[in-house]
């Protein structure tokens, strides 16, 4: 127990926190997030004008298809769910399983993009068509590069989870906890995106 | 203490009349030459006078505080040990609240009559198409229509100049020539970038913003040559963006318009 | 019981350069940093100091004679840049902030040091990239606005360039404002409540709020204006069928929200400096509070009163107006309470407070012109005039800009145990009050009576007025001169000032001057009355 303590501690003065104080690199995190929010927020908000105010051109085609959409949105939200199975285990010390959730959490982001993209090839309209062309890319494609980037923090994060001399572990938990808070953002994000830009 | 009392009150008198002096008689706005400019004034002087009076009492009452109360050689200790006064902060709260609401209403009342919360009629007969946005600028008359007189002008806006179409006439001016007291509707177009459509004598401003084409209704009532500035940043000739504007008496506008004009009717 | 457990820099510090090489160096120290952010102002202040010396040059004739109109719109676009992203919103937030907030919790360093040190680091690059952007196709030439659809029509490199290092700098910003508000409510010494913190730490609460919420919505803007440039796509180009509009929404819902980014943090440096030299607790605390916070949430719904002849409806013109002007009365109340701070005091006639003095006056004009100016029948007259350049040069230099100067005197004997000059010093303070006066006060009338802003050439009527405004300017930039030798002289040979000069009670000046690397030699003190001067506590 007190081995435990110390080690603790230890991790703690190793990551510059000050005694007395609570582990506040999450708190931290969330800021970032809603500032990252607040991008998204506006690029909402001026998808919306745009739709309330700029008729599109003759001919125009902004009905979307659903069906590669609505995977993405259940393949995003199993991949959250899959994602606190992997912290879950990581908590009960099963460093191999949360590795393996990892590794399937990744793979769900995979199919994601590449869903994301072959929609991209078959969408009637390119990125210069018109303004409907130019918010959807620019929307679809800033949330791509978060999922980009959160699947490439998963993947070194399922790297360090190794069991034989990985840098996580139960006693280490805040990498995955963030790029866990992140990733859960993300999908967030995305759902938001799929009932404005596809339902709406 | 009577005394103490007495000279404060001589103190803000003095400010306010001195405030009212100056606001009613330095004259800091160009002539006034269309129905807006005079209600305008008015709303100017309103400001002017309440600014003066929050200006000179804040600043007197800085500059006493730094006489009074400065620090005198040899002198030790500290001021009064106090923290807050409930009721001066509620005081001040209330009282700019009052008058930032009057001010308010009160500007609110000056925009209505210039004509600011009209919407503009948009089927008017200087829009083709009903489907075309129109934005409305400032316009003036009580009714929603747009003027109905025979003066039909538009404007083009382009880098870096002014161009004044007379559909009417089928002729182009590089002049704004208008008749004076006749309400006068102008549809501003721009052909590049923003510009703004500025007649400092008329108290009007209005951006000309490309894709959206907007109308600015004026009535002047001086006969005269104004200038017409460009206020938004268009370029590197902004500055040098100018056109007059011409009132003038009917018939001499009509002769004017007819000496220009293209077609017979 | 607490352990005092030794802060990571202090291994660091060994293989650290000591001596001014330090502020050349990726230093995790908040007070290193915070130096390091004035400095780099500094320098930048004395850039943009020189481009708007050349405007006033150029505008001391009414002909374009000084300068290519070109060169002129970019300088005017240099100008605002700088002065704002680099000179302001860093010194006021960055530099105070990262000297000040530890001490002012009782922590031993920001919340997150490397992030801190990032933030500053994107700095000095995106500055210089600005500026040497002239030396490629010429600097963006749109204003620091950068209204498309002129911004995608001027040569691109220098508009892209520009996008970039404001991108950078709202990075750094966004990275600031988090480490702040992390700072603040998550490393308080244990025992100090919110209510008791210096009321600086309020105003960068508040201004870390609105950093974090409204600077992403002008990043995700300027990416979508380089996609315009660039990519050819039609947000903001009503060619393509895009909306101009929108671009200035978003942009003001950033823009509007930075002066208050520069002014919240000014208001809680004078909040700090006036108790101390008037030997008075701060007036009002609590209401001082509240205003900020007030302050904060109806500066986040008044950006489009910068629009109100941009077509903008009348329903949303009336909801600005008001929004806007009841934002006066927040910070009127804040204005009360530090003439009441004063009021009684035994005030020391030195440099800090003539600036905070004068920065007093300055504001209150501007913002009574502000509320004026929030008028929609006022605004449209004056809107895009000089009258608008006056009033934001009476909130951002007469405001913020004074604080700064009236913060660097008071903090001098802090950072280096010396003192500054004080004939100098009050020297710099007539020069520049007299400077900022004539230059500004005579531009409103040039507004109201019909010179534009941003114009190389005007109305030939305007060239008295003008002058004196030229003059003005010359006078400012000479008032530089005294502050610089003050600065020198002082640093080299200066008076020794002992810790606490100014007797003071805030916890920066409980300790060493200049500080130890971890603040305190012990442990932090407990300050819970930072404003209990007076006599019933001295006597």
């Amino acid at each position: 127990m007190t081995s435990l303590d110390t080690s603790k501690e230890l991790n703690k003065k190793d990551k510059g926190i000050e005694e007395g104080h609570e582990d506040f690199r999450l708190f931290g995190l969330i800021t970032f997030l809603i500032a990252d929010g607040m991008t998204f927020a506006g690029f909402f908000a001026a998808y919306l004008t745009y739709k309330a105010v700029n008729p599109l051109p003759d001919g125009a085609i902004y009905e979307l298809e659903l069906p590669i959409p609505t995977l993405n949105t259940i393949l995003l939200l199993i991949s959250s769910a899959t994602f606190h199975k992997a912290s879950k285990s990581l908590l009960n010390k099963k460093n191999n399983d949360s590795q393996r959730w990892l590794l399937f959490t990744a793979l769900l982001g995979i199919i994601f993009l590449v869903c994301q993209l072959f929609e991209y090839f078959n969408l009637p309209f390119s990125l210069t068509d018109n303004l409907f062309a130019s918010t959807f890319y620019a929307l679809t494609g800033f949330h791509g590069l978060h999922v980009t980037l959160g699947t490439l923090m998963i993947l070194i994060i399922s790297w360090q989870v190794r069991s034989n001399g990985g840098r996580l572990s139960h006693l280490n938990m805040f990498p995955l906890e963030a790029v866990e808070l992140y990733w859960h953002f993300v999908d967030g994000i995305w759902v938001i995106l799929f009932i404005i830009l596809y339902l709406l | 203490m009577l005394n103490k009392n007495l000279n404060l009150i001589i103190v803000v008198f003095t400010i306010i009349g001195l405030s009212f002096w100056i606001g009613l008689n330095i004259n800091l706005l160009p002539k006034e030459a269309s129905i807006n400019a005079p209600i305008y004034d008015e709303l100017f002087k309103i400001l002017f006078i309440i600014g003066l009076i929050l200006f000179i009492g804040m600043t007197l009452i800085v500059i006493y505080s730094l006489f009074k109360f400065r620090r005198k050689k040899g002198q030790l200790g500290d001021g009064i040990a106090l923290e807050g006064n409930l009721s001066l902060e509620i005081l001040w709260t209330v009282i700019p609240s009052v008058v930032v609401l009057l001010v308010g209403l009160y500007s609110y009342n000056i925009y209505d009559r210039m004509g600011g919360m009209k919407e503009l009629n948009h089927n008017h007969h200087m829009i083709d198409n009903n489907s075309e946005k129109i934005w409305a600028g400032i316009s003036q008359k009580s009714n929603t229509q747009l003027s109905t007189n025979n003066v039909n002008i538009e404007v083009s806006a382009m880098q870096f100049a002014f161009l004044f179409n007379y559909p009417d006439g089928d002729f182009i001016s590089g002049e704004l020539h208008v008749p004076v007291d006749e309400e006068i509707s102008i549809k501003m177009e721009s052909k590049d970038v923003i510009h703004a459509f500025w007649v400092p004598e008329f108290r009007i401003k209005q951006d000309i913003i490309p894709g959206q084409p907007t109308i600015l209704n004026f009535t002047p009532t001086r006969v005269g040559k104004y200038p017409i500035i460009c206020a938004e940043l268009c370029g590197p000739y902004h500055g040098g963006m100018r056109a007059s504007i011409i009132v003038e008496e009917l018939s001499d506008y009509e002769q004017w318009f007819n000496k220009n004009r293209k077609t017979e009717v | 019981m607490t352990i005092s457990i030794e802060p990571e820099n202090k291994k660091q510090e060994s293989i650290q350069p000591k001596g001014w090489l330090k502020y050349f160096s990726f230093s995790l120290d908040h007070k290193v940093i915070g130096i390091q952010y004035l400095i780099c102002g500094f320098v930048f202040y004395l850039v943009g100091g020189t481009l708007a010396s050349a405007i006033r040059i150029e505008l001391a004739s009414p002909m374009s004679d000084f300068m290519p109109r070109d060169v002129y719109n970019q300088v005017l676009t240099l100008h605002g840049t700088i002065m704002i992203f680099l000179w302001i919103v860093p010194v006021v937030n960055g530099a105070f902030g990262n000297y000040l907030i530890p001490f002012y919790v009782g922590a031993r360093d920001m919340a997150f040091p490397r992030l801190n040190a990032v933030a500053f680091w994107l700095i000095p690059p995106s500055g210089l990239m600005l500026i040497f952007s002239y030396f490629i196709d010429g600097a963006a030439q749109a204003g620091w606005t950068a209204y498309p659809p002129l911004s995608i029509t001027t040569p691109q490199s220098g508009q892209i360039i520009w996008i970039l290092s404001v991108l950078l700098l709202g990075g750094s910003s966004i990275f600031g404002g988090i480490n702040f508000i992390a700072t603040i409510l998550k490393l308080r010494r244990p025992g100090l409540k919110l209510m008791q913190l210096p009321m600086y730490c309020w105003a960068m609460l508040g201004t870390s709020i609105l950093v974090v919420l409204s600077t992403p919505v002008l990043a995700g803007t300027l990416i979508l204006l380089s996609f315009d440039i660039v990519a050819n796509t039609g947000f903001f180009n009503p060619v393509l069928g895009g909306n101009v509009v929108v671009y200035q929404h978003l942009f003001w819902f950033y823009s509007h929200p930075a002066v208050y980014i520069m002014v919240l943090p000014a208001f809680g440096l004078v909040s700090e400096i006036l108790p101390i030299h008037c030997r008075k607790p701060l007036f009002g605390y609590s209401t001082m509070v509240f205003s900020i916070m007030g302050i904060v949430v109806l500066g986040l719904v008044v950006w489009a009163h910068h629009m109100f002849t941009s077509g903008t409806p009348p329903w949303m013109r009336l909801f600005f107006t008001i929004a806007t002007a009841f934002i006066a009365v927040p910070t009127g109340i804040k204005f009360f309470n530090w003439v009441a701070t004063m009021w009684g005091g035994r005030i020391s006639i030195n440099s800090a407070i003539l600036f905070s003095c004068g920065f007093i006056i300055n504001f209150v004009f501007g913002g009574i012109t502000g509320v004026a100016l929030a008028q929609v029948p006022f605004d449209i007259h004056v809107h895009d005039t000089y009258f608008v350049v006056a009033h934001f040069h009476y909130i951002v230099y007469g405001g913020s800009v004074f604080v700064i100067f009236s913060s660097i005197y008071h903090w001098f004997p802090k950072v280096t145990g010396k003192l500054l000059n004080e004939k100098l010093g009050i020297l710099h303070f007539v020069i520049t009050f007299v400077g900022f006066n004539l230059c500004f006060a005579p531009q409103h009338w040039l507004g109201l009576n019909g010179m534009p802003r941003r114009v190389a050439e005007y109305d030939p009527q305007f060239q008295f007025v003008n002058q004196i405004s030229s003059v003005g300017a010359l006078l400012m930039a000479i008032s530089t001169i005294p502050f610089l030798v003050n600065i020198f002289i002082s640093i080299a040979k200066g008076k020794k000032a002992g810790d606490n000069p100014w007797n003071a009670l805030t916890p920066e000046w409980l300790t060493s001057s200049p500080p130890p690397v971890e603040n305190w030699e012990g442990e932090a003190p407990l300050v819970k009355e930072p404003y209990g001067y007076g006599e019933s506590i001295t006597n």
